[in-house]
């Protein structure tokens, strides 16, 4: 068992017996599930457009080369200063240059879930940079030193008691259990740090090839001032964030804001497409954009999985997700949760140590059902586990299906087993739930079933004709 | 039509009920059912947990068993998903590729074999009770399973069929289960709740792997609240 | 350390990571589900026949429905919507929004209609379409700027750095109000992205935002708070 797998099971364990975790997380998600499935209704034809969605991402996709090298000639046209990344540290380590030539020291940063992939704010803090999330959810997380619960809502866990104490504590303000006031507190304080920083640093929803701009959804504004006053703009983005087209928008940003957050879109849907031109009078000066791989090269390498890239991370997966709703965001150990945290981690972080993510699944198919780009996810998990198991068979589960294979094929040895199945099951009654009990994951919490008194073959022999 | 009747192990020795219904339903129809000794398992459960060389043993023998069948009719969805949607990936690429496709096209699970192969939703079925039909996530999502049900249990003189507000696992999910007890437990709670929220008496279904959760789940709380298989309801008169 | 502008040192890793990419793509894979294909070529004969505009929501086809329809969105929004008929009417209800809302100073930039207003108003003035202070801007109560465009489908407002007097202007103070034109209400995000297309290329606006309501934030137990960062007031008065 890796070290991700035991800290997986043991939070698993105790949140999935958290009744009041469980009723905070179904009641958020309960008010989603109601706006998504109206707002979901009112398109004409849902699955088609899925459907489009799906096939423009493939598109994309499978032709990623041409479609980045006509991404950075356009960003570059407009003297944007792009840079690529093979590695997180290699992400970091531009960043952090970036930082000291421009002699900055505030950084202001709107939602980037790439970011978090990297561990950006911990290397920045670690340089003695003051880093700021703008976003409300992702600032009140880093109050309480913890990472994002949810990849669109960060603190989806927190009542307004537990966000109140956090500003109490961390900003000095009056506790209050006002949500209005609570964001007023927020605003205020981040107002300075919009006006004062030296760097504003984003992530990106898309990344359009044929105009060459970012695409950044949002609700508050914060992506907005974080991209308009700052002297130097940077944005870090994966490379999977292509999209052919400036019009394929018009599919994406109401799929997006539909599955991510039941809207019809978001409150601001905006395009970057270089620093401040001539004519323009605000706008940073200098903007930098840094296409990110860390190994999602790998994934693209694996035509069975590579539609894991199609993923526009709108988290409708989580939503749904029957264990995803039981454990939380938090239990994943790792910045992509849910379905599609499930089936990439494997590819990005090794597939032995993050395997255990997608045995963690029954399989239920929900995820796959919602996702707007029809990514198979729940057969992906499927082969994950196929994969795992070629590549480090277990040999106490191979010698058990082994075993059950020669029982099962062989009606005579099913029949014997089936006898001493009858004999042992009175015996185990007195082992049942207990340490020695051999059933004990199950009986645990449950009861089993008792073998019947004539079984459904022994009823079928009987009615057969004598020969 | 020479019907043949697949019943997994599980079904077989702690469920037989619902197989010797599933024989009195299609027999009332006046059709001929078969039951090949040969066939306990699909070999779902190496499959789901990525031991696909173990798996193709036990489905090989399956598969060569009901290659001669004219229709494999099924009670699970779980097992109808295996047959009919997985065993050609399964078998891909292997001598008993072809094989497997065809069987994949004459695998039908139960509700649906009756609905829309034999076009029939009357069985001349009588179940007093107030049921609630819980959807196995195999059946709805992998072969589209979810009026066929609903059909046949609205034909059902005195029951009365109430609905779930949605649909979600019961937490079974084969080895995870056993694997991921606490979580599995916890989604079969939140079934069982929803189950008891509607005023149901019955908790009915297509799937005996998601009823024997429950159903144990339901015993070790003590709940009055029982499970029955849609097949076992269609059989009484 | 060398200079980011310069030479970040990691010039190779571009060809690296093409490499792996083109290396990855050698190997088809399968194609997404199964369902009506999308024919690109469809989007080569005009805006009529985007296919896409089949199945996003429904939005209308005249004047008044497209009307009726960006009226209703941006009251379930809750920004403000008012048809003017005249200049006057503008000017007049423009009069009495700085009477209820208390304006001081202004945020604007120079065009057409907000010319017109602000003269009107005879407030000081930030205009940020020269050289300003953000300091400056944050003083101001409310941001009044023109737009590309209404969109009826969404209840959303066409903003580029262009015609909005920059990036800060429609999103720093607390309010903002939109002045636009009738013909400048269009169905749908479709024709929002062929206008975009039309009109601005080769060199697009280095900002370009689609504003469809006032800011706001479900982050706190997805409760709906206005105003998280952006401005809590949008009015737009089209004449």
């Amino acid at each position: 068992m890796s070290a991700p797998s035991g800290q997986f099971k043991t939070q698993a364990r105790q949140l999935s017996a958290d009744l009041r975790h469980r009723s905070i997380i179904q009641t958020a998600l309960g008010k989603y599930e109601a706006v998504r499935d109206k707002t979901r209704d009112a398109f004409q034809d849902w699955q088609a457009a899925r459907q489009a969605a799906a096939q423009i991402k493939w598109d994309a996709v499978n032709h990623l080369d041409q479609y980045l090298l006509q991404f950075v000639s356009n960003l570059e046209t407009r003297g944007t200063k792009v840079h690529w990344a093979s590695t997180g540290d290699q992400a970091k380590e531009i960043i952090l240059r970036i930082i000291a030539d421009k002699k900055a020291k505030c950084i202001v940063k709107s939602k980037a879930m790439t970011s978090e992939e990297v561990h950006l704010n911990e290397a920045l803090a670690h340089a003695g940079f003051e880093v700021v999330e703008s976003d409300l959810g992702e600032f009140i997380v880093q109050l309480r030193r913890e990472a994002p619960y949810h990849i669109v809502f960060p603190a989806m866990h927190l009542t307004r008691g537990e966000i109140s104490d956090v500003f109490a504590r961390e900003l000095g303000s009056a506790p209050t259990d006002n949500p209005e006031e609570l964001t007023m507190i927020a605003r205020r304080v981040l107002r300075h740090k919009y006006i004062e920083a030296d760097i504003g640093f984003t992530g990106a929803n898309f990344a359009v090839a044929e105009t060459g701009m970012i695409s950044i959804t949002e609700n508050e504004g914060n992506a907005r001032l974080t991209a308009a006053l700052p002297p130097t703009m940077v944005t870090l983005l994966g490379i999977e964030k292509i999209l052919p087209r400036f019009e394929d928008l018009a599919l994406f940003l109401p799929m997006l804001a539909t599955m991510g957050t039941g809207q019809p879109l978001t409150c601001y849907n905006s395009f970057y497409s270089g620093p401040r031109q001539p004519g323009e009078s605000d706008g940073p000066t200098e903007y930098h954009v840094i296409l990110l791989d860390n190994r999602r090269t790998v994934l693209l390498a694996d035509p069975e999985q590579r539609d894991a890239l199609h993923c526009i991370r709108c988290g409708a997966c989580l939503n749904v997700c029957p264990i995803f709703k039981n454990v939380g965001g938090h239990t994943y150990g790792t910045t992509y949760s849910g379905p599609i945290g499930s089936v990439l981690t494997p590819h990005l972080r090794g597939l032995q140590d993050w395997k255990h993510l997608s045995y963690a699944s029954s399989l239920c198919g929900a995820c796959t059902q919602t996702c707007p780009v029809k990514i198979d996810l729940h057969h992906h998990l499927l082969q994950n586990r196929r994969n795992a198991s070629r590549q480090k068979p277990s040999f106490g589960e191979r010698l058990a299906y082994r075993f059950f294979a020669f029982v099962v094929n062989r009606p005579a040895v099913y029949r014997l087993a089936k006898q001493l199945g009858r004999c042992l099951q009175p015996l185990h009654t007195l082992v049942k739930g207990g340490p020695l009990d051999p059933a004990r994951a199950w009986t645990r919490t449950r009861e089993l079933p008792r073998i019947a008194p004539k079984t459904f073959k022994e009823y079928w022999r009987e009615r057969q004709p004598r020969v | 039509m020479k019907i043949t009747l697949f019943v997994p192990c599980f079904v077989d020795l702690m469920f037989p009920n619902v197989g010797i219904s599933m024989v009195k339903v299609l027999e009332r129809l006046g059709h001929q059912v078969d039951c090949p000794e040969a066939v306990a398992c699909c070999g779902q459960p190496a499959y789901n947990s990525g031991y696909w060389e173990e798996a193709r043993v036990v489905a090989g023998q399956t598969l060569k068993t009901l290659e001669a069948s004219e229709a494999v009719v099924i009670g699970s969805g779980s097992c109808g998903a295996m047959l009919k949607v997985f065993y050609p990936e399964l078998f891909a690429g292997t001598p008993l590729a072809d094989s497997a496709r065809r069987l994949s096209g004459k695998c039908f699970e139960f509700s649906d074999f009756l609905v829309n192969r034999l076009g029939v939703t009357d069985v001349g079925a009588r179940f007093p009770a107030k049921v609630t039909f819980h959807d196995g996530c195999h059946g709805l999502r992998e072969l589209g399973t979810h009026d066929q049900p609903r059909r046949l249990l609205t034909q059902v003189r005195e029951l009365a069929l109430l609905e779930m507000p949605d649909k979600t696992c019961c937490g079974f999910g084969g080895t995870f289960a056993a694997k991921f007890p606490m979580i599995s437990t916890a989604m079969g709670e939140v079934r069982c709740a929803a189950a008891a929220g509607t005023g149901a008496e019955y908790i009915v279904s297509n799937d005996s792997s998601c009823l024997m959760h429950l159903q144990g789940l339901l015993d070790r709380q003590g709940s009055k609240m029982k499970t029955i298989h849609l097949a076992e309801i269609l059989a009484q008169s | 350390m060398q200079p980011a502008n310069q030479h970040s040192g990691f010039e190779g890793e571009k060809e690296k990571i093409l490499g792996r990419i083109r290396e990855a793509l050698r190997t088809e894979a399968p194609h997404p589900g199964h369902g009506p294909a999308v024919d690109r070529q469809d989007e080569k004969h005009g805006p009529q026949s985007s296919p896409i505009r089949q199945w996003l929501p429904f939005a209308g086809e005249t004047f008044s429905e497209k009307l009726e329809l960006f009226k209703s969105n941006a009251t379930m929004l809750r920004a403000q919507f008012a048809l003017l008929e005249s200049k006057d009417e503008l000017l007049a209800r423009i009069q009495s929004l700085r009477e209820e809302e208390r304006w001081t100073k202004v945020g604007s930039h120079s065009g057409q209609l907000t010319d017109l207003v602000c003269r009107e108003l005879k407030l000081p003035i930030c205009r940020t379409d020269q050289p300003y202070q953000a300091a400056d801007l944050e003083t101001c109560n409310v941001g009044i700027t023109e737009c590309d465009a209404l969109i009826a489908q969404t209840g959303s407002v066409l903003v580029t750095s262009r015609s909005a007097g920059g990036r800060a202007l429609s999103i720093l103070p607390p309010h903002h109000v939109v002045l636009a034109r009738r013909d400048q209400l269009l169905r749908d995000l479709p024709e929002g992205f062929e206008l975009l297309k039309r009109s601005y290329p080769p060199s697009y606006p280095s900002f370009i935002s689609f504003i469809t309501g006032p800011s706001r934030t479900g982050d706190i137990e997805r409760i709906l708070v206005l105003g998280a960062h952006g401005p809590k007031k949008l009015t737009i008065l089209c004449v």
